[in-house]
């Protein structure tokens, strides 16, 4: 791969000052204020945890921390950086240098988890099945294909759709971990990830919709279409994917729930419609309380169903700007 | 501007702030992003939404109403209640009006998935009615209308 990626024609002092769009502060301070380094994660608590699994539970998880690696690299290194040259506003390309640089934290934070659990063997040996894995191989190229492609647009909805939808394959087992009591720390640090691509998919794909604005129709509709088939591409490659990893340890239909869910997810915040009905995305109930710890409760007042007709309590509200 | 010129600035605004007062049962906010504009429109009533830019007139609720808001994550918590929100919520008539709340959120953000929505609910003495993520699944579209229907049923009734 010897062609060079585009870098942005033109550069003038960013002035902080003047603002154009208010979401770039917004996403900015956000992406500040949630900054965090895998040091401060107590990952060795997890080792006696690991000892624990067997060694088909071990390869696997090693095998899905490399794939998240990869997909981390390819974002910080050429997915972020490539959408700069497009950037509307000038705090937009800072933006994108934020979240080039914390998904290198991400990859970073991986060697982290196999530095503490795992032998060298081990990790080089895992190392070298994600070069080796056609469909984990096939994923990253298929987005890297885009991010080298002409139209920023379409850039940035392959872009939504890694940071929403392809990580979700991976992030399903340290999960399922938690919620099995085991990896903990591992999954503390994994939710952090979690968070930080919610915020980088909700803004990519706003700039996105910005972009659509004044397009005509036909531009539109290109758009809409190219935006499903890249993601039934995606889908039918993650679905492959699933089956080898998931496959020795019969998870792999309870991953693919979890995909559903999550591909419905990458196409909200692209501004479309969800595609996968609720009877495919009905993950399961121990997942979401282990994305969402402390939250467990169903918020569904209206059927009756949940927990959560519990008012009056005096909680104590933190926003220190909360003064009605 | 100078601070003192901000602060007489800011002393004007609170007195001479212009208002339009509405009798929806539906109130939302929605940021330039537009999700959680995108999910009222799918719903059967009508709705009136937060002023999203200081220059509009601020909304005033003169009936009971439900408060639909997005939390974008906030910072372990913290600054999840967007400052649009805090200004409507500042006038009393608001929160006198207000019975419940509907929450938008990204279950990525964990424990404080819709944070904003339960914090205001507590705050104001009220239910979280439902939370829901990004632009709504049809399934929530149907759960919060029908909801909605029958969460207002019984307080006309009553009032008749």
């Amino acid at each position: 791969m010897t062609e060079k990626i585009k870098l942005a024609n033109k550069v003038e002092a960013i002035n902080w000052n003047r603002i154009q769009d208010d979401k770039d502060v917004e996403v900015w301070n956000r992406l500040v204020n949630n900054f965090w380094l895998p040091e401060k994660i107590p990952l060795s608590n997890d080792i006696q945890s690991w000892g624990t699994l067997t060694e088909a539970e071990k390869l696997l998880t090693m095998r899905v921390f490399t794939g998240l690696t990869l997909l981390d690299t390819l974002q910080g290194t050429v997915g972020a950086v490539s959408l700069i040259p497009d950037a509307l506003t000038p705090h937009e390309e800072a933006v994108y240098t934020n979240i080039a640089f914390m998904e290198s934290v991400h990859a970073k934070s991986y060697s982290s988890i196999f530095s503490t659990l795992a032998s060298t063997k081990e990790i080089d040996e895992a190392f070298r099945w994600s070069t080796e894995n056609v469909n984990l191989q096939k994923k990253a190229q298929i987005i890297e294909s885009y991010y080298h492609g002409e139209d920023p647009l379409k850039r940035k909805i392959a872009s939504t759709l890694l940071e929403s939808f392809l990580f979700y394959s991976g992030f399903y087992l340290p999960m399922h971990w938690s919620s099995h009591a085991k990896l903990t720390n591992t999954a503390d640090l994994i939710r952090l990830i979690i968070r930080d691509e919610a915020v980088h998919g909700y803004y990519i794909g706003y700039k996105f919709q910005k972009g659509l604005e004044g397009a005509s129709e036909e531009r539109k509709q290109e758009l809409k279409d190219y935006t499903f088939e890249l993601m039934y591409e995606l889908y039918e490659n993650e679905v492959q994917y699933t089956h080898d990893l998931y496959d020795p340890v019969g998870l792999s239909e309870d991953v693919k729930k979890f995909l559903h869910y999550n591909a419905n997810k990458a196409l909200m915040n692209l501004g479309y419609e969800a595609m996968f009905p609720a009877t495919v995305t009905d993950v399961s109930p121990a997942i979401l309380a282990a994305l969402s710890p402390n939250a467990d409760e169903n918020h569904d007042f209206f059927s009756g169903s949940g927990s959560s007709y519990v008012i009056g309590k005096a909680v104590n509200t933190e926003d220190e700007d909360w003064d009605f | 501007m100078p601070p003192a010129a901000v602060a007489d600035y800011r002393q004007n605004a609170e007195a001479n702030e212009a208002t339009v007062t509405t009798d929806t049962t539906l109130i939302y906010f929605s940021s330039v992003s537009e999700n959680t504009r995108r999910f009222v429109e799918k719903l059967n009533v009508s709705a009136a939404r937060i002023p999203v830019f200081p220059t509009e007139p601020q909304l005033i609720a003169t009936a009971p109403y439900v408060l639909l808001i997005p939390t974008y994550g906030g910072e372990r918590g913290k600054r999840s209640i967007l400052p649009q929100i805090m200004k409507f919520l500042g006038h009393e008539a608001n929160r006198a009006n207000l019975r419940g709340v509907i929450g938008a959120g990204n279950t990525n953000f964990g424990e404080y998935y819709c944070i904003a929505a339960k914090k205001i609910a507590a705050k104001c003495n009220v239910p979280v009615l439902y939370t829901f993520e990004l632009m709504g699944t049809p399934e929530d579209v149907l759960n919060v209308n029908e909801g909605l229907e029958t969460f207002w049923a019984p307080a006309s009734h009553k009032k008749k």
